[in-house]
């Protein structure tokens, strides 16, 4: 496999200047160009006409934070699966056994959020 | 090495340019297709066959009220759609448009960062993305935009592990992370050995969770507007809105152009070893093959949307977790066992 040196690198930071440079341009332009008026009222946030009960610093259901736990288990585990893939011929046999073995507890760990009804929205 | 970097700098600047003018088009289409598919005309008014529709729209955008709720956290608020539209334009760099042009002796990637990591790029940056939709609905201190954000960054999340895991049989495939070295691969049986015909399953893994990652119909619940309003961007107006429009277009292009590197072939087009032409004449065929293979991604996203109903939360949830993640292992193990068998 090929080894990319640092300065493969160099054209990110050209591309992220253009990036940078044109939403910042918009943002000044948008900002500069549009009206502006300000009342107390009209400067509240809006909700469907009808007049807004507190604000959004409210506690969410704790499905959204499960879930976000559960990604970060399972994404490690598919960052983890990257490099075994790319070297997965020179691997051969024994390294597709002890993934399939990894995948066994990965599994086992599945089925008991499944089982446990993690995923279900009710 | 200084005129590589000039041709890098060149071609940046002119892929930027494309994935502008696309995203800016796909808007328009996006209308056009519904009119197409809704038996109407669509927007006409606006120059010939309303081709300068974009641009109303864009000065429109300009020139509307700037608004700001007066609870929302202001920096955090400007923020949100800038960090979506920043990380939407990031990912094109890594893209092979093309193999390369010799000149002068010399040869040149139609690619703007030639690194062996492009996958894991792509998955990066995409990953990003969430943050802007998160931040922007999170700011507004506004009810509904907080749902649709953290719905958002829940499905992203959730489809993002499917999308990850449809990837690996391609890398086992391939045995490298570098997306010129994925198209290469393709390029037996005459520039007609696609992922998408050894690789189905993985192939619409990846295409459902590529709607998830957009936000798009049919899992477009972010922004489900029988529930939420506008979802994360109720509070938005103006040239901020414009830049989360605009940032779906973009990733909408960027989408098209991975599926097509990953499962299509990228710029292999069939015959292209039996052509009698040079090797840079053949490198701009593929190219616009390439371009072409992104148009048709961009359409087959309107149709479905303009086709299909909206999925319910639940069902969206068990779709990614209960049905896609399940698939795309078993896919991973099917693949492996098959490349040990067969010794290929």
């Amino acid at each position: 496999m090929q080894v990319s040196s640092p300065q493969d690198y160099l054209p990110i930071i050209i591309q992220f200047a253009l990036a940078l440079g044109f939403v910042v341009l918009s943002m000044i332009a948008s900002h500069a160009i549009g009206p502006k008026r300000k009342a107390k009222i009209k400067d509240e946030q809006w909700e469907c006409g009808i007049e807004s009960v507190g604000d959004a610093r409210a506690p969410i259901s704790i499905k959204y934070f499960l879930v976000a736990i559960l990604f970060v288990l399972f994404d490690v585990e598919v960052i983890f699966m990257y490099p075994w893939a790319v070297n997965f011929r020179y691997l051969g046999w024994i390294g597709f056994v002890e993934m399939v073995i990894f995948m066994g507890f990965l599994l086992t760990g599945y089925f008991y959020i499944i089982k446990k009804g993690v995923l279900n929205w009710e | 090495m200084e005129s590589v970097l000039i041709f890098k700098a060149i071609f940046i600047l002119v892929v930027f340019g494309i994935t502008l003018l696309t995203a800016t088009y796909s808007t328009l289409a996006e209308r056009k297709v519904a009119g197409f598919l809704q038996d109407r005309l669509g927007p006409d008014r606006a120059g010939p066959y309303g081709l300068l529709q974009p641009l109303a729209d864009a000065v429109k955008m300009f020139f509307k009220e700037e608004f700001i709720p007066s609870s929302a956290n202001k920096w955090l608020f400007i923020a949100g759609p800038s960090l979506a539209m920043l990380t939407a334009l990031m990912t094109s760099a890594v893209v092979p448009f093309g193999d390369s042009i010799i000149w002068d002796g010399q040869e040149f990637k139609l690619q703007g960062m030639e690194i062996n990591i492009g996958i894991l790029y792509v998955f990066g940056i995409v990953s990003l993305g969430v943050y802007g939709i998160m931040v922007g609905g999170w700011a507004s201190n506004n009810k509904f935009s907080l749902l649709g954000a953290i719905r958002a960054a829940s499905q992203n999340i959730s489809y993002e592990l499917a999308m990850g895991l449809s990837i690996i049989a391609i890398m086992m495939m391939t045995g490298s992370l570098d997306l010129n070295a994925v198209v290469k691969g393709q390029a037996g049986f005459h520039g007609m050995a696609w992922n998408v015909f050894y690789q189905p399953l993985a192939c619409i893994i990846f295409i459902v969770c590529a709607f998830a990652e957009c936000n798009r119909t049919p899992f477009d619940l972010p922004e489900c507007e029988t529930e939420l309003v506008g979802g994360y961007h109720t509070e938005y107006s103006s040239m901020k809105l414009g830049l989360y429009l605009f940032s779906e277009y973009t990733n909408m292009f960027v989408s098209s152009a991975v599926i097509s590197i990953l499962f299509f072939g990228g710029y292999n087009f069939p015959g292209q070893d039996l052509l009698p032409f040079s090797h840079n004449v053949i490198t701009i065929i593929g190219a616009a093959v390439f371009f072409g293979k992104i148009l048709f991604f961009i359409f087959f996203f309107m149709w479905v949307r303009w086709t299909l109903p909206r999925f319910r939360y639940d069902q969206l949830m068990g779709l990614g977790w209960k049905s896609l993640l399940p698939l795309a292992i078993v896919n991973v193990m099917i693949t492996g066992a098959v490349i040990l068998l067969t010794g290929k």
